[in-house]
């Protein structure tokens, strides 16, 4: 058990080192952030000093040795453009992402477990054939493209929903949060749900195969031979086994989400990390492209650890099996 | 995540290919095709599939103009609505985009950087995967517990995030996004293949040809991997319409091909710009060719799922 | 819960209740600030914002000409010394009084002498080798290393930070975090929030009078069509860059109001001269010698085969100023002799047979794609014009950070200290930012000079001696006739020989909603002060 974990972790510790080098030298042989700084009347001193003031006159593995110095304590370095540390800039947006993550969450789940259980109980009406239909499509639509139709529809046609930004927000435990204001869900309603879409389906499909199958499991036809009603045979003995799976793959697909977010924010200049990565990208900001990248590796290698020993907790056999599934 | 059609739940395991029927058989072929046409959808798909296909093939013979040959485009003729007619004549069917364009023309010529940058990088990451998944079952041991970890590693991340920091450092070109793009799939065919040949590997008659000490390489290709081809081209089916919706969504961004290069992702966000002013043509039909290509795609290849392997049929 | 969800309402109906007596102005605009610290870059975006909070001792009015700022009057007391006085009565945001001391201040850390400054990307802004001398509370000298006549419209370029709480701070940081942006102007520092929004609120106590807004709120929307999206539904009030496509309709909207002003920057074609351009072809894709470029027939036959008008009626809204001169109408050094080429693609071909190259040549274009008005669809309009002339042209457009770096140094010949610009024909542009014919003219006519800055903005190096000797003279003449004068020879000369091919002169437009009235900017700056509410 404790040699699992700690074979683990070296992997983990492996894999985040070797995605810093990528990550780092990558983005160094891209492009030359002076010129966002120097004017077109900056000449060859000022680009020097531009230079020697950025840390680029140093060789490129020194500048990574200063680097990983740095965020060893937690530095990835001063964004270009900003002048303030990269990671406060993410520290700053991220609690923007997460709630618009958690809102396609609650959409997906608010929408696709009705939607799913429909589909569950008359696997063969028409309805439930559009459901499953719609469901293909949240799988292999452009998210970016629904995005852009809604907008078009509900922000131009009709002019019901604002379509950029975030409304106003309400600070609550000290972290800024708007889908409490009615100004803030407007705003929060659109991006969401183009978030949700691959949720959603996911959500649909998974209700819709537990369902098939629990109700044909023999304690649900006791259940129903003893009299009980069948709203709570749906409530509480169905629901109870449909959601293990559910929530499982959904926990997992959560940093999905995050990552994805990039898309969503963009459309929607929603001020997220993702948008702001995509910004960094226009500006070549180095130090906060590597610091994103570099932060978004360090949560998934976590979780992936998390989620290993967890496993490993509950099923030994996966210790024992290796890699092998 | 729209590219995610990759993590279904459905294909998160290997295929069980006991129920698939043996591809060495010759009416195989046309047991399977029989059973596929039985779905009115699914040979609708395949149709509007092939019919894309084909005029994304013949897009020089059959567009009214070149986009990209300057000579044939006019300014003059910027924004004009569908079905208008030209200074020289000629009609404008789906309309033109800021430079003059022809929106049909530019789409045909689009869809073709589209299907190209799909089925290139769906190929290309469908024979490594395959290799590595071979090798990796055939051989087991140590070899085996390496290279799973590493799929496993590999597939734990986005597939948009791998993408992006690779599109980062390499800059737009199509050799590039196939690249990447061969690099986020491959792991899929990999494990894939490695479940299903474990199972072929496991039979009686791989045990006789390694009894009769047959080559290596004679029983991974010549036994091993035919028996995986069916589930591998359901696979293959739905990571091409991935693919071709990963690279829109990156070219969206700015990030994957270049403007010289449009594909369809591309003009998506070239007419983004046109559409609040009421010029929905230059974004949406696009848009639509799109849509309709990775729903045909997907369509197809549920549907072959559902034939090649009948026990998974919903 | 319920408890939580009633003082939530409360707060809601509280904040909406205050918000409504309030004058608030949200402006959307195309580019974020990235900092508060105005010596921090010379970007429009930072500068718009930074000129809420902070002033200059020189301003400029709204066609760019030099009015008194911080400093009240000021006068050359010889060739090199200039004596500037400081208004009286002027305090920071935090009630401390201004004086000569802030003043000298602000250029020690302009120049990274202070600790924590910027090692400054604005530095150049002071150029001329000035220095500072207090005389008094409210009088300071400059002193220049020689002759120098636009120490004005160079001041007005300079933000005065308070030393009282600017010495020691860290760059950007501290001012973005509110705590160093305390200056004079209008406004006071609200809040700044990356990515979402930054909000300035009234300075009740300023020096210029009654300020109309209450609150005025930035919001960066990059996107040209939710930038107008925003504006159409209202989510904000005025945006900068509206979408040139939407303007004949938002025109016709009643209920929104265009305000357009041609602004002081060219847009040009840019021609390099070395002997051999990697980007210019003959028809088989063998590389060219001698550099047809090198022959001003052929930059003539480029320039009359670019139709102007097609670019301002179809691309650019309507609105833009063809043109031949490299400084607007107006400003110091225009001539208005020069008219912009005709579009004669006929006189364009029979120059390209005279000059020996009647089959045409191949030439890429390069040019940035989200740095202009409309940059990108320029470059692929002109490479249509010249494909049409036998001139057959390819295109490559990239982000700015890229243009520009690989721009001026891309070529593989570069190394530290020597650069090689890499394109040979480039769309680029470039503002008079200080309302006069100087600096433009040293920029981008004069032979490329590290040492001198001379040519700074020259990377076709384009090189003639006529106008270097004119150029040089002019920066040291303090004569504001013969400045003119040499001037003017210097870009006649150079739009004879076509050193380069002017397109026109940007108009910059902002959209708002009915009800506000703007009187624009020819330095494309958006500033609330110049907005008000008429109805």
């Amino acid at each position: 058990m404790v040699g699992f974990i700690a074979r683990r972790l070296v992997q983990s510790l492996f894999v985040l080192f070797v995605m810093t080098l990528i990550v780092f030298f990558g983005v160094n042989v891209i492009g030359n952030p002076v010129y966002i700084f120097a004017s077109s009347e900056c000449n060859q001193a000022c680009v020097n000093g531009i230079i020697a003031d950025l840390g680029l006159d140093r060789p490129v593995w020194e500048q990574y040795f200063v680097f990983v110095g740095n965020a060893l304590s937690g530095d990835l370095g001063n964004s270009f453009t900003f002048g303030v540390p990269a990671m406060s800039l993410i520290w700053e947006r991220l609690p923007a992402t997460l709630e618009l993550a958690f809102a396609a969450l609650v959409i997906a789940l608010g929408l696709g477990l009705p939607l799913g259980i429909l589909a569950g109980l008359r696997p063969d009406a028409i309805s439930s054939r559009l459901i499953m239909g719609v469901s293909t499509l949240g799988f292999s639509v452009p998210v970016f493209w629904i995005g852009l139709i809604l907008i078009m529809v509900f922000s131009v046609q009709l002019g019901w929903l604002p379509s950029i930004g975030r409304g106003d927000t309400v600070s609550i435990l000290g972290l800024e949060a708007s889908f409490l204001t009615l100004d803030g869900l407007s705003h929060l309603l659109m991006p969401a749900f183009t978030l949700s879409l691959f949720m959603l389906a996911m959500v649909i499909r998974l209700t819709r195969a537990g369902m098939r199958e629990v109700l044909h499991a023999d304690y649900v036809k006791f259940a129903r031979a003893n009299g009980i009603s069948e709203t709570r045979i749906l409530s509480v003995h169905v629901m109870k086994n449909i959601l293990i799976p559910i929530v499982t793959v959904l926990g997992m697909e959560f940093g999905g989400v995050i990552a994805f977010a990039v898309v969503t924010e963009s459309i929607f200049s929603w001020p997220g990390v993702g948008k702001m990565l995509i910004d960094a990208i226009a500006v070549l900001d180095r130090p906060l492209i590597v610091a994103y990248l570099v932060f978004v590796v360090f949560m998934f290698v976590i979780i992936n650890l998390l989620v290993d020993i967890l496993y490993s907790v509950l099923d030994p056999r996966v210790r024992l099996g290796g890699g092998a599934r | 995540m729209s590219a995610g059609a990759v993590t279904r739940p459905e294909q998160a395991g290997p295929v069980d290919p006991a129920g698939a029927p043996r591809p060495a058989e010759a009416s195989a072929f046309a047991a399977v095709a029989r059973a596929y046409a039985r779905s009115l959808i699914a040979m609708t798909a395949l149709v509007v599939f092939a019919i894309i296909a084909v005029a994304a093939l013949l897009a020089p013979w059959i567009a009214p103009q070149n986009p990209y040959d300057l000579t044939q485009v006019d300014l003059l003729d910027n924004l004009l609505p569908p079905g208008s007619e030209s200074f020289s004549g000629q009609i404008y069917w789906l309309g033109t985009d800021g430079q003059g364009r022809d929106i049909l023309s530019a789409i045909l010529y689009g869809l073709r950087i589209s299907l190209l940058v799909g089925l290139a990088s769906g190929v290309i990451a469908l024979l490594i995967g395959a290799a590595v998944g071979l090798v990796s079952a055939y051989r087991g041991s140590w070899l085996d517990a390496t290279i799973m970890r590493i799929v496993d590693l590999q597939l734990s991340f986005p597939t948009i995030l791998v993408a992006l920091i690779l599109l980062v450092i390499l800059g737009r070109g199509v050799d590039k996004i196939v690249f990447a793009l061969v690099v986020v799939q491959w792991a899929y065919f990999a494990r894939t293949v490695r479940g299903v040949a474990l199972v072929e590997n496991s039979r009686e008659y791989i045990e006789a040809a390694r009894g009769l000490k047959l080559g290596h390489l004679r029983i991974l290709f010549g036994h091993l991997l035919p028996n995986c081809m069916p589930t591998l081209l359901v696979v293959a089916t739905v990571q091409v319409a991935s693919a071709i919706s990963l690279e829109a969504t990156l070219s969206f961004l700015g990030l994957g091909l270049p403007p010289t290069q449009p594909s369809l992702g591309l003009l998506i966000a070239n007419g983004f710009d046109y559409m609040q002013s009421g010029r929905y043509w230059i974004s949406l039909l696009p848009g639509v060719v799109l849509l309709v290509t990775i729903v045909s795609i997907n369509v197809v290849g549920d549907r072959l799922r559902d034939v090649l392997n009948p026990r998974l049929a919903r | 819960m319920k408890r939580l969800a009633a003082l939530v309402v409360a707060a809601a109906m509280l904040s909406s209740a205050s918000v409504a007596a309030q004058e608030v102005l949200t402006i959307g605009v195309r580019s974020e600030a990235s900092s508060l610290d105005p010596h921090w870059t010379q970007l429009s975006a930072d500068l718009q914002v930074q000129e809420h909070i902070f002033e200059k001792l020189v301003n400029l009015d709204s066609a760019s000409q030099p009015i008194p700022g911080l400093a009240v009057s000021w006068e050359a007391i010889d060739d090199t010394t200039w004596e500037f006085k400081l208004r009286e009565g002027v305090t920071w945001h935090d009630g401390e009084p201004f004086t000569a001391d802030d003043v000298i201040f602000s250029f020690d850390r302009l120049r990274g002498g202070i600790e924590g400054a910027p090692a400054s990307p604005a530095f150049t802004l002071d150029k001329g080798g000035k220095t500072w001398e207090k005389v008094d509370d409210l009088t300071v000298r400059v002193r220049t290393d020689g002759p120098y006549p636009t120490v004005a419209e160079d001041l007005a370029m300079v933000p005065i930070v308070a030393e009282h709480v600017a010495r020691g701070v860290t760059a950007s940081v501290d001012f973005n975090s509110g705590d160093a942006a305390i200056g004079t102007g209008p406004f006071l520092y609200n809040e700044f929030r990356s990515g979402d929004r930054i909000s300035v609120v009234k300075n009740p106590g300023w020096w210029g009078g009654e300020v109309q807004w209450d609150e005025v709120v930035f919001r960066p929307v990059t996107q040209d069509a939710s930038r107008l999206a925003a504006l159409l539904n209202g989510d904000v009030d005025m945006i900068d860059y509206p979408p040139t496509a939407d303007l004949p309709s938002l025109r016709d909207n009643p209920d929104f109001t265009v305000s357009s002003i041609p602004s002081d920057r060219l847009i040009y074609v840019m021609p390099a001269y070395r002997d051999v351009e990697d980007y210019v072809l003959d028809n088989d894709g063998n590389v060219m010698q001698p550099n047809p470029l090198r022959d001003w027939r052929v930059r003539k036959a480029l320039s009359l085969a670019i139709n102007r008008e097609a670019i301002r009626d179809r691309i650019m809204g309507g609105a833009s100023l063809p043109t031949r001169n490299v400084v607007p109408p107006g400003f110091f050094g225009y001539d208005e002799s020069l008219e912009a080429d005709p579009y004669d693609p006929e006189a364009a071909q029979a120059l390209l047979a005279e000059a020996g190259y009647g089959d045409g040549f191949q030439l890429t274009l390069h040019g940035p794609n989200d740095r202009y008005i409309n940059d990108a669809r320029i470059v692929e309009a002109i490479a249509q014009m010249w494909t049409r002339i036998g001139v057959k042209t390819a295109v490559d457009t990239m982000p700015r950070n890229i243009f520009f770096s690989d721009l001026i140094r891309g070529h593989e010949d570069s190394f530290p200290g020597h650069d090689v610009p890499k394109f040979s024909m480039s769309l680029t542009g470039w503002g008079t930012v200080a309302g006069e014919a100087t600096y433009t003219v040293s920029g981008i006519l004069e032979t490329y000079n590290a040492a001198t800055g001379g040519g700074n903005g020259n990377f076709g190096r384009y090189s003639n001696p006529r106008i270097d000797a004119r150029s040089i003279l002019a920066k040291r003449t303090i004569d504001r006739d013969e400045r003119l004068r040499l001037l003017q020879e210097a870009i006649n000369i150079g739009m004879e020989d076509y050193a380069l091919i002017p397109l026109h002169f940007q108009v910059n437009h902002w959209a708002m909603r009915r009800g506000l009235e703007h009187a624009a900017r020819t330095n494309e700056r958006t500033l609330a002060i110049e907005v008000r509410r008429v109805d």
